[in-house]
């Protein structure tokens, strides 16, 4: 009896250790994860203003959201679109890029540095002097294409090249992929090369038979943050619509993001929209929730799939 | 790490982030104030001025307040934007404002019907004041909403034409246009071609140029936005058609818009020197009294001139009327010293000698009858323009909503749709978005 005692006792002290180690996680897992999740949810069926009490309206916030907002679907395309053309090109660029400076012989320390410097410019900074240098009326990028013939696009002022234009800046930051996938390329062990020369492999043959299962953890990581990070898209998109469509908040004028025709609206300026300038809440919620479930279809989506390109045993 | 657990630990952590976008969809509020007045106290206002004479000008006028009123001490803060005194006036606390003072009129609506700022109405009645002989009729309008009067104008903008009278003389115009018509003539005539672009434009009507937006146009056209049920009349009144396609005429006859578009991508900021109306490039252009100032600044090439914007042709009787906006301040709902922060707005925007000083410190319009008359306002002989404009009776505004200016956004919108090609059946467009105006109230409501 006593042993059975001290056994559970052990037991229970254990339990209680391993809480006590686990505290920190779940104080932050209840506090920013748990309870906001709630609450979101919880709201996005309240009409709430920040002032008077919540009221229950069942269904109507989702309705609106859907069905009446006019920028809810322009939204979510402009970022599915950043979701799966961005990432990819950035990806592609970021590998492209890394691979390039591991091949050089010299000068790798001052090629690494450059291409790393622009990741670091903070993102309205960056977006102005974009938005200056695609200027389709005075850009230098413009007067360089006409002065040997090639039509200027409209960038910015553009709907159909405003995505392409954000794109172009995206890539032009993407030195924290490009040190990620250089860490990675280095990682690959040479005598697999020499293996696969010693057996006539071409060079495609080799990047897709060595170089590609090597990285492909590191190639889902870029994957997954770089959708993460084109979901919460905000700053660029607002700043160079703003800057593009020359409107400057001021007595009696107002701006509605998406400039040019909604084409650079995403998903997390809607919810600062409807949240902090309409003071819709209850809205608000139904898009963060929607962002929510868009982050988690895609995440699910990626390690489902993963596949080829995470080899068994990471 | 078995699948299973990395795949809800991957999952959880994408969610984590993206929760928190969410958090802030919760809050509280209070309010309610039994402050005493005469007694020793401290107030903070918020306010958006940020240029140099601009908070000369606040300084001054809060000196003339606590020389009033030694007991009570301001406590100033500037350069706040809209979107920041919304946040603060919901979250309240000891660093929040007691009284605001805002560059829109666009959040009066909202202001008002969420209970943000307080009903002044009690307050004016107590101290004697019938706002409806203080304040011109347009600026009564916009500071209330459906009776609850929470903002008070403090200062006012009235929109007219500024116009080089050095381009008018080369191009042979001898005075500004009355009518929608002759700014017509008066624009093509103006236009100076070069290339693909231009030397000098007559005016640029885009309306995401500048300060043509949709409503500055339409106080020439006299819309009414709702009928007295609320519901929007914007496909009904012909006022509004009637801007859209004066408008989009001038879109058409002065190049189309993507020329347009190009060339005003290319032209200089809105508040700086490089103005496109100060630099020549714009020989005409649609503005508030705020322009003469920063445009003699400038030291512009030419002469500038001033007159009221054109009307319609079916309305040349109204000529002289305007659009008007302005600053409006109010009283926090939450602020726990709202006697002594009523004492300051009443001082600020009823006190005539206060009103003209500011005034004539900030060059915006008086916005008080009184102050309007003062002799002491000082001003260039043009501006008396814009005094006429802001006292014309005829001069109107856009109205107070519930959800604020989202109904001027989604005209806005339409607007930009349709001097773009976008939308080409403008009474389909004005359909669709008088519904949609609709909608959004009733969701806000």
């Amino acid at each position: 009896m006593a042993a059975t005692y001290t056994l559970r006792a052990k037991h229970r002290r254990s339990r209680l250790r391993t809480l006590a180690f686990l505290s920190p996680w779940l104080i932050g897992f209840t506090v920013f994860f748990a309870y906001p999740m709630i609450s979101t949810v919880y709201f996005s069926f309240m009409h709430y203003d920040g002032f008077k009490p919540p009221t229950w309206v069942g269904t109507k916030n989702w309705k609106y959201v859907f069905e009446s907002y006019p920028f809810f679907w322009p939204a979510l395309r402009n970022t599915l679109w950043l979701v799966v053309i961005m990432v990819t090109l950035r990806v592609l660029f970021g590998l492209g890029i890394g691979m390039l400076i591991t091949k050089i012989k010299t000068g790798t320390g001052v090629f690494r540095t450059l291409f790393y410097l622009p990741y670091l410019a903070p993102p309205v900074a960056a977006t102005m002097a974009f938005a200056f240098l695609l200027n389709p009326g005075t850009g230098p990028v413009n007067s360089m294409l006409e002065s040997i013939g090639i039509p200027a696009p409209g960038w910015f002022n553009d709907p159909s090249w405003s995505k392409p234009a954000l794109t172009l800046m995206f890539l032009w930051g993407v030195g924290d992929l490009m040190v990620i996938f250089m860490a990675a390329l280095l990682d690959v062990p040479k005598e697999q090369y020499e293996a696969a020369q010693l057996d006539g492999a071409s060079a495609w043959q080799r990047f897709r038979f060595v170089t590609l299962p090597n990285i492909s953890p590191i190639i889902m990581f870029a994957v997954v943050t770089g959708v993460i990070a084109a979901m919460q898209c905000y700053t660029q998109p607002l700043v160079a619509g703003k800057v593009a469509s020359g409107v400057i908040q001021g007595a009696g004028t107002s701006f509605q993001p998406g400039y040019p025709e909604y084409s650079t609206l995403t998903l997390p300026q809607l919810v600062y929209n409807l949240g902090f300038q309409r003071f819709d809440y209850g809205s608000a919620c139904v898009v963060a929730l929607v962002l929510f479930a868009l982050s988690m279809a895609f995440t699910a989506l990626l390690m489902r799939r993963r596949g080829g390109l995470i080899q068994a045993g990471d | 790490m078995p699948g299973i657990s990395r795949k809800v630990a991957a999952a959880l952590a994408v969610s984590a982030s993206t929760a928190l976008l969410a958090t802030a969809c919760t809050g509280q509020s209070s309010s309610g104030a039994e402050d005493d007045a005469s007694k020793d106290t401290t107030i903070t206002f918020w306010h958006a001025w940020s240029a140099p004479n601009e908070v000369a000008g606040v300084k001054a006028l809060i000196a003339g307040f606590e020389k009033a009123h030694p007991n009570i001490h301001v406590n100033v803060v500037g350069n706040m934007t809209d979107d920041k005194m919304n946040q603060a006036l919901r979250a309240g606390g000891s660093k929040a404002p007691d009284v605001i003072s805002s560059f829109t009129t666009n959040g009066v609506g909202k202001f008002c019907s969420s209970g943000a700022l307080v009903d002044l109405n009690p307050l004016f009645e107590k101290a004697g004041i019938d706002p409806a002989t203080t304040f011109p009729k347009a600026m009564s309008e916009y500071t209330q909403y459906d009776g609850n009067r929470c903002a008070v104008p403090l200062l006012g903008d009235a929109y007219g034409l500024y116009y080089n009278k050095t381009a008018f003389q080369k191009a042979g115009i001898t005075s500004p246009p009355k009518t929608w018509s002759e700014f017509e003539a008066d624009a093509k005539k103006l236009t100076v071609p070069q290339g693909d672009t231009y030397k000098q434009l007559g005016f640029m009507p885009d309306y995401h140029g500048w300060e043509t937006t949709t409503d500055h146009y339409m106080g020439q056209f006299g819309p009414t936005y709702f009928d007295a049920s609320g519901k929007s009349t914007i496909a009904t009144d012909p006022a509004v058609a009637g801007a859209f396609a004066v408008q989009k005429k001038l879109v058409d006859d002065l190049g189309g818009f993507k020329k347009l578009e190009k060339f005003r991508s290319g032209l200089g900021d809105e508040w700086g020197p490089k103005h496109p109306f100060q630099t020549g490039q714009v020989a005409m252009q649609m503005d508030g009294e705020w322009r003469l100032g920063m445009a003699l600044d400038a030291k512009p090439d030419f002469e500038i001139g001033v007159a009221p914007l054109p009307v319609p042709d079916d309305q040349a009787d109204q000529y002289g009327k305007g659009y008007i906006t302005g600053t409006i301040a109010g009283i926090a709902a939450t602020s726990k010293k709202q006697n002594a922060a009523w004492e300051l707005v009443k001082y600020i925007t009823t006190d005539t000698d206060a009103v003209v000083g500011f005034s004539n410190a900030i060059h915006n319009v008086p916005s008080t009858l009184a102050a309007l008359k003062s002799p002491k306002l000082k001003y260039d002989p043009r501006f008396k323009t814009f005094l006429d404009i802001a006292a014309n009776p005829d001069s109107s505004t856009s109205p107070a909503s519930i959800n604020g200016g989202v109904y001027l956004t989604t005209i806005q919108q339409l607007g930009y749709d349709y001097e773009s090609g976008k939308v080409t059946d403008l009474q389909a467009g004005l359909k669709k978005a008088a519904a949609q105006i609709d909608t959004d109230i009733a969701q806000a409501k």
